[in-house]
């Protein structure tokens, strides 16, 4: 039965989930479950898994726009059904991988996703993103789709891949490096344990649109929404109910915004980046750790960010050629000395860098030891 | 060339990085999508930002799928009359199957599906690992649904204030270092909990990801409230005449992850034993040991050497809970509560545990607050008395260092209830 308009819950289907993972894995995979040795990175981009069994699989890792297109996924199902049996997957940070059992194929798989291009000049399909290089940045959906953002997202990830490309596909970074971007605070991609965080921020209070503001929102929710408690009950000078903002308490979150639509607080020169670093994940030699503010602001700067670009160019130039093998980011920075750090980057330290917020104290330095 | 002229998105073609805007155009040109404007209008919406530096998004409507509270996004843009093809462009988060795998087959029939239905630009996948629809109308999510559940046995994420998607890294289908199996795991605790996931009940969004290691590819421990990490308790597996083929370079190490530049010759003393975090390595006349006792399973000699050692056989995953992005009250990581559990299917001890947790946080909770705050705010011991866990050492990284200690009072011989006139008898004013 189609579906009928008349009577939409008609056979109604609900609450069944996910399709089932094991239904879409490769013969080999299945057999091997559970069963993997050990694995190779046999070049950049190209991984072999092989099993107890003395089995193998080959993966070609290739980056991709997380925004993509109904015809580029057709694409990919043409190139899995010719060279990988039909089976395919995608990774965390918006690679996809080709998975493929018979070694003769890893060649010419990996020649022809080299060989594919956009109309306009990109790669579709580079390989790479595997072990101590430059992975894909993670990402949130900019002006693409969200309502909240301090700047793009794909724009600035694009621009800033453009000018890390070979290190996606080599592997001579010290340890892994991990980029992250997330378009406003809210970050709900979550780049706030990345060895380099890029992270659109507000820099003016909300405004109130007095007019409308008691008819699109509940004022006591978007008072409660404030963690600084900057927001309090006000009326217009036409007598409506409104609220105002104590401009000198706002940290710029825009909570306020996520709970009343009628207090935007995006702006063309207020919003912008801050960059963070030497944030990790994994336990690997040391605990996970956050990603520390190094720059407060650099301003949007559609179409190619190009501060942006080259601040975090920078910081990877740096840190590949200063930290020793295993070293993330972080670890680093930790081991040299914070002040080193600015030192080496030439990045200026500024009171926006001190922390003031609720776990402050905990970032102060308590001691003599440092370094001059 | 586009219905809109977008001279700055056409900047973003240019460069060797799979460009968007390029695959958008080829959408746009090509697609058989049923929303035809939707990918052109898009650019055009883009390029409007991208002049004035400010989103062209307004806040998500109430719209979704009858029955559901999450799932979908509503999403509108606040040009309509200039862009009346994203006018309407809400977002459709799909259930993905755990770790990612695809057949060809199925791509196609999401392909096909959303063709049907919308404007043909997808996110594979979303942050939280939903496959992420980007654009349709109101009018297209009941039939969408429809065909979802009918034609390719598959259901929506989730959204809002309930169970978000749960995530898992790829586990036991294709790494050696999974502890356990992440995605029967996700897989299961999924359809449990189908009910926190469809229909918003919660103070605000609760996530559950699943790293079947330490090494943590899937994030949990930064962005999950209950985050599930795969370890061992047993002894790491040492196969000895691999280590000294390590160390005479007949096999690459760290699985051939440096080899682009030249770090010079392997040398174990210096790159695993002098690296490990606890000193619990030693290598000598051409053996290698570790006082397994002292291993905290950083998973450094594993990843430098895996062919090797091994992962114990002993295994399940450490319990964490509260990890959340800084929205509000500062950013968290999960914290260490439950040091070690098995993970077998049905996962009766992970759902046992999982619901406490839920029913004190939806007692207690304020309006979006997420569970790592509520444990700040009311105590890590009072979060331990709700799961019925014994305090352990483990469960902090150094005691208190402040001696205010809230003593209950039954914890004090005698209790609080004294007589101040049998006092002053002793002690006159």
């Amino acid at each position: 039965m189609p579906y009928d308009p008349s009577n939409p819950l008609q056979d109604r289907i609900t609450d069944i989930g996910p399709k089932y993972f094991r239904e879409f894995f490769p013969p080999v995979i299945e057999k091997n479950f559970g069963k993997w040795v050990y694995h190779e990175i046999l070049e950049p981009g190209v991984l072999v898994h092989v099993a107890e069994s003395g089995d193998e699989i080959y993966t070609v890792r290739v980056g991709g726009a997380r925004l993509m297109s109904v015809e580029l996924l057709r694409e990919m199902a043409e190139i899995a059904d010719k060279y990988c049996g039909g089976y395919l997957r995608f990774t965390t940070r918006n690679n996809i991988e080709f998975l493929v059992s018979d070694k003769a194929k890893v060649k010419p798989l990996v020649d022809d996703l080299k060989s594919r291009k956009f109309d306009g000049g990109s790669y579709k399909f580079p390989v790479g993103g595997t072990g101590s290089g430059i992975t894909n940045i993670v990402h949130t959906q900019g002006w693409a789709h969200c309502h909240t953002p301090a700047i793009d997202a794909s724009g600035v990830v694009k621009a800033v891949m453009d000018s890390l490309f070979d290190e996606f596909g080599s592997m001579r970074m010290p340890a892994p490096v991990r980029v992250s971007l997330a378009c406003c605070l809210n970050m709900c991609g979550a780049v706030h344990c990345s060895d380099i965080a890029i992270l659109g921020i507000h820099r003016k209070p909300p405004m109130i649109d007095g007019e409308w503001i008691d008819k699109l929102c509940e004022l006591p929710l978007a008072i409660a929404a404030c963690p600084t408690a900057a927001i309090k009950p006000a009326k217009t000078a036409s007598g409506l109910k409104a609220l105002e903002v104590n401009a000198e308490r706002c940290m710029f979150c825009g909570n306020c915004y996520t709970m009343c639509a009628a207090m935007p607080l995006a702006d063309e020169v207020g919003s912008g980046i801050a960059i963070l670093v030497g944030g990790k994940l994994s336990n690997r030699i040391s605990k996970p750790k956050f990603s520390k503010v190094v720059i407060p602001f650099i301003p949007n700067e559609p179409p190619r960010w190009p501060s942006t670009v080259d601040a975090v160019k920078k910081i990877v130039d740096v840190y590949a050629k200063d930290a020793r093998k295993y070293e993330r980011l972080g670890d680093w920075a930790e081991r040299i000395g914070w002040e080193r750090f600015f030192e080496k980057t030439e990045i200026p330290f500024t009171h926006h860098l001190i922390d003031d917020y609720r776990f402050a104290y905990t970032t102060w330095r308590q001691s003599t030891q440092f370094k001059f | 060339m586009g219905k809109h002229n977008t001279p700055m998105l056409d900047e973003l073609e240019k460069g060797p990085w799979p460009s968007f805007v390029s695959d958008i155009k080829q959408q746009a040109d090509k697609g058989k999508h049923i929303l035809k404007e939707a990918p052109n209008d898009l650019l055009g919406i883009m390029e409007m930002s991208y002049v004035d530096k400010v989103t062209h998004w307004k806040h998500g409507g109430i719209v979704g799928v009858f029955g559901y509270g999450g799932g979908i996004i509503g999403r509108y843009c606040d040009q309509p009359q200039m862009f009346p093809g994203v006018a309407h462009f809400h977002t459709v988060r799909v259930n993905q199957p755990s770790s990612k795998y695809y057949t060809s087959d199925y791509l196609r029939k999401l392909c096909d599906l959303w063709e049907r239905h919308g404007s043909g630009l997808t996110n594979m996948h979303g942050s939280t690992g939903d496959i992420v629809f980007l654009g349709t109308t109101t009018d297209h999510l009941e039939p969408l649904f429809y065909e979802l559940t009918h034609d390719l046995n598959q259901d929506l994420g989730g959204s809002g204030s309930n169970l978000r998607t749960p995530e898992c890294c790829l586990g036991m289908s294709r790494c050696q270092f999974a502890c356990y199996d992440t995605e029967e795991t996700c897989h299961q605790m999924t359809n449990a909990y189908q009910e926190e996931l469809h229909r918003p009940a919660f103070p605000y969004k609760f996530k559950f990801k699943f790293d079947g290691c330490p090494n943590g590819c899937v994030a949990s421990i930064a962005r999950s409230d209950m985050s599930v990490i795969g370890t061992w308790r047993d002894d790491i597996r040492i196969d000895q005449a691999a280590v000294k083929a390590y160390v005479g370079g007949e096999l690459k190490p760290n699985a051939g992850a440096h080899s682009s530049r030249d770090w010079g010759k392997f040398d174990i003393q210096a790159e695993v034993i002098n690296r490990c975090p606890t000193e619990c390595m030693c290598y000598g006349d051409g053996k290698l040991e570790i006082n397994n006792a002292e291993c905290v399973r950083c998973m450094h000699c594993l990843n430098v050497m895996p062919r090797a050692l091994r992962i114990g056989e002993d295994r399940g995953a450490s319990v964490l809970f509260g990890a959340k992005a800084p929205i509000l009250e500062g950013a968290q990581m999960s914290t260490l509560t439950v040091p070690f559990m098995k993970m077998e299917a049905p996962f009766d001890e992970l759902k046992e545990l999982v619901e406490k947790v839920w029913d004190w946080w939806m007692e207690e909770g304020k309006n979006r607050e997420r569970l790592g705050e509520l444990i700040q705010r009311k105590s890590m011991q009072e979060f331990l008395r709700v799961i019925e866990l014994d305090p352990d050492p483990r469960m902090v990284d150094e005691p208190r260092s402040n001696p205010y200690i809230f003593w209950k009072e039954e914890e004090v011989e005698g209790g609080w209830t004294r007589d101040i006139d049998a006092y002053r008898k002793k002690h006159l004013r």
